[in-house]
């Protein structure tokens, strides 16, 4: 087993521990385990050793946008995770959302935009049009990112613009959505070669404000319940969304789909992540051991899938 | 109607509700994590304040492990004294005297680090609430330290000749009256940790005197005060002034950082009970690497060592200046003559911290000035830190962070953005 973890991108810390945490489970497993940063011997190390499986945890651009996923295909070396043109699509959080409208899945309303547009049209009467059809609050975010990096929810007008030049410090593109006011929902899917099947929802509760980069990584700063605490239709409807979401983006493997289940029970799909975080807060490993499991074994698992092709 | 199901819920934290109160300040932080690229070699590091051990002559080093090994390894591989090596101690007495100044090896001891002594000492003084005047800006690990102390932080005014005596007076007078305790002044006098500024002479001597007054001790902070470049700082505090002043002094920037050797010169009374606060620590300092440090000083030309980092430290800052006026000639910088840093005042509007994230982009590492104060100022600074790279790196890095500073106003202009 090779696992990639580490990088250059702004999650890096969050990739590093993630590759950890799923070595250990491996080792549990009685894999051998070998963790290395991706750098520029990477590809000749991958055609030297040619190992069973690639297993990676980068996060950003080269981990998660199909780049590496390409490569690893080229070189027909099998992989844990989704292929090039899923990791493309889910990497893309507006075209994700558009495929899934598509698909019939409820999405709130964006606009995503390039800074060099804002210069273009005018950035204040292009936010004002945007925060009039979309109305407060409003969530600003990178379209191109994770670990909320980069996001802010916006309540009034005067903090929106800042909110812009915060999320366009972590990507070009940054995309306004409408905010939906419910319950915050981690629906992890697997597919062990049967079909993608959703793991027990994750309900994410921060002790105080938004699910921020602290929140996420630091113990004790959120409340999860697993499964969410909703009720048997609305987490049976969740769990359709993000199997619809899975399959419609063509993921492989595994995936983490985000939520939010309104007042009325309706899941609105946010975005899908084909690299999760499998940290020791991590939403996945979380869903993986609801119902018992070893991470070795759910872990092994995937590997076993991966090596099936 | 379907039944709602109830969820375990987990935070991952089965201690929370047990932590001490000052365990609130310790969490992870976005800022933190961004930093975690500055360990690729890709990246230009301009942010950890870290000497160039490239620079250092490791046969030095492997001779002084091979003479410990073979004259005293029963000693230096078991416990040691609480206080510290006694040869070590009468070694740094020579150290000190470089600075002017002069002190038993009794009331010398050794700690982990100088960062060790300011936490035995913030331990020692510092009750919830209490002050500590710093400079402005103050070294980020002593700020951490008041901090998690749950002191109060008080920034004075410091400008191109160090921290302002009047400033002093002026904020302890007021912090008194308003019923405060304030016990400590924690400065670091000489090529100060970040902004490279010294106090001045005429400085010096007020400083000692308005402290004196007002039963404040003062904590002189020194690691840097043999690397000057051209002219040595003047004379020590602790030179100056014996019972008011605790001197802390360190091997990391003259050695290495990695053998986490420090030491404190304090009045009698502040000593002893130092070193019972030590010894309840780590029950006595490494013993190993404190013997390390003396074979080396004691077979070693320590002093031409010492020389050649001052040449060293001396050419990197130059091209520091010489990259800012390149890339960026509408940042203004302090003047250092001598340590690792310049401090840079960024055009207004501007945030360093926001920054961050365009800086992994560009492949730069610095430290946003908020991390030097206790009290939420320093959006608009940067700490560079010259001393690691390579000169020819640091003028790379200088040039990406000019990259980062022009998108970052290209993005405030478009949208704005008053900060």
């Amino acid at each position: 087993m090779l696992i990639l973890a580490g990088g250059i991108s702004h999650e890096r810390d969050v990739s590093l521990k993630s590759g950890r945490r799923v070595a250990d489970a491996l080792l549990d497993a009685g894999c051998r385990v070998e963790i290395r940063e991706p750098d520029g011997e990477l590809i000749g190390h991958l055609l030297a050793t040619r190992p069973d499986v690639v297993w990676s945890t980068l996060h950003g651009a080269v981990g998660e946008d199909g780049s590496l996923q390409d490569l690893l295909e080229l070189a027909q070396i099998p992989f844990v995770g989704s292929k090039a043109h899923g990791a493309r699509l889910a990497w893309n959080k507006p075209v994700a959302k558009i495929l899934l409208a598509e698909h019939g899945a409820m999405t709130p309303r964006s606009i995503t935009l390039p800074s060099s547009s804002f210069k273009e049209l005018n950035a204040e009467s292009v936010l004002a049009m945007a925060a009039t059809e979309l109305g407060y609050p409003l969530i600003v975010k990178p379209a191109k990112s994770g670990s909320a990096q980069g996001v802010t929810k916006v309540e009034n007008a005067k903090d929106l613009a800042k909110a812009m030049v915060d999320a366009y410090a972590y990507c070009d593109q940054v995309m306004i959505e409408d905010f939906v006011d419910g319950t915050e929902l981690a629906i992890s899917v697997v597919d062990l070669g049967t079909g993608p099947i959703a793991l027990p929802a994750v309900e994410i509760v921060p002790e105080r404000g938004s699910f921020g980069y602290n929140e996420r990584y630091t113990p004790g700063e959120t409340n999860y319940f697993v499964p969410a605490r909703l009720r048997e239709s609305e987490l049976a409807e969740a769990a359709e969304v993000a199997v619809k979401a899975h399959k419609a983006l063509g993921l492989r493997h595994l995936s983490r789909i985000d939520l939010i289940v309104d007042k009325n029970g309706t899941p609105w799909f946010l975005e899908a992540n084909v690299t999760p975080g499998m940290t020791e807060t991590s939403l996945l490993p979380q869903a993986m051991t609801a119902d018992g499991n070893s991470l070795a074994d759910s872990y092994l698992q995937l590997v076993q899938a991966a090596s099936r092709g | 109607m379907s039944e709602t199901r109830l969820g375990q819920a987990t935070n991952f934290d089965s201690w929370k509700h047990a932590y001490a109160k000052r365990a609130e300040n310790l969490a992870v932080s976005e800022v933190r994590a961004l930093f975690s690229v500055v360990s690729r070699p890709e990246v230009v590091s301009l942010a950890g304040g870290m000497p160039d051990v490239s620079a250092m002559d490791n046969d030095l080093i492997r001779t002084a492990f091979d003479s410990l090994m073979s004259s005293r390894p029963q000693y230096a591989l078991q416990y040691g004294g609480g206080q510290g090596d006694l040869r070590l101690r009468e070694q740094i007495q020579e150290i000190m005297e470089l600075e002017g100044v002069h002190g038993s090896v009794e009331d010398l001891m050794i700690t982990t680090g100088s960062q060790h002594a300011l936490e035995l000492l913030s331990d020692l003084f510092l009750d919830q609430g209490d002050v500590v005047l710093v400079e402005s800006p103050s070294y980020v690990g002593a700020v951490g330290i008041f901090r998690h102390k749950e002191a109060h932080i008080e920034h004075v005014f410091t400008d191109a000749d160090g921290i302002s005596p009047v400033a002093v007076a002026e904020a302890a007078d007021r912090l008194i009256a308003d019923g405060k305790r304030v016990k400590l002044l924690y400065l670091v006098p000489n090529f100060a940790n970040p902004s490279g500024v010294t106090l001045s002479e005429s400085r010096r001597d007020e400083l000692i005197k308005v402290c004196a007054e007002r039963g404040i001790l003062i904590i002189e902070d020194n690691p840097y005060g043999q690397l000057y470049f051209d002219k040595q700082p003047p004379r020590a505090l602790r030179a100056r002034e014996a019972e008011g002043v605790v001197y802390l002094g360190s091997f990391s920037k003259i050695l290495s950082p990695g053998l986490r050797v420090g030491y404190v010169l304090a009045p009698p009374a502040i000593r002893e009970k130092l070193v019972l606060a030590n010894e309840s620590a780590v029950l006595s300092p490494a013993t190993f690497a404190q013997m390390l440090i003396s074979e080396y000083l004691s077979i070693c030309d320590w002093k031409a060592q010492i020389a050649s980092y001052r040449n060293l430290y001396r050419e990197k800052r130059d091209a520091a200046f010489s990259a800012l006026e390149q890339y960026l000639p509408k940042v203004a910088t302090t003047r250092p003559e001598g340590g690792f840093f310049l401090w840079l005042t960024l055009p207004q509007g501007l945030n360093s911290k926001e920054m961050l994230p365009l800086a992994v982009t560009e492949l730069v590492a610095y430290t946003p000035g908020t991390a030097f104060f206790g009290d939420g100022r320093g959006k608009e600074n940067i700490r560079v830190c010259f001393s690691h790279p390579t000169s020819e790196r640091v003028k790379i890095g200088i040039q990406r962070l000019s990259n980062v500073i022009n998108r970052q106003i290209d993005l405030i202009d478009t949208f704005g953005v008053q900060q």
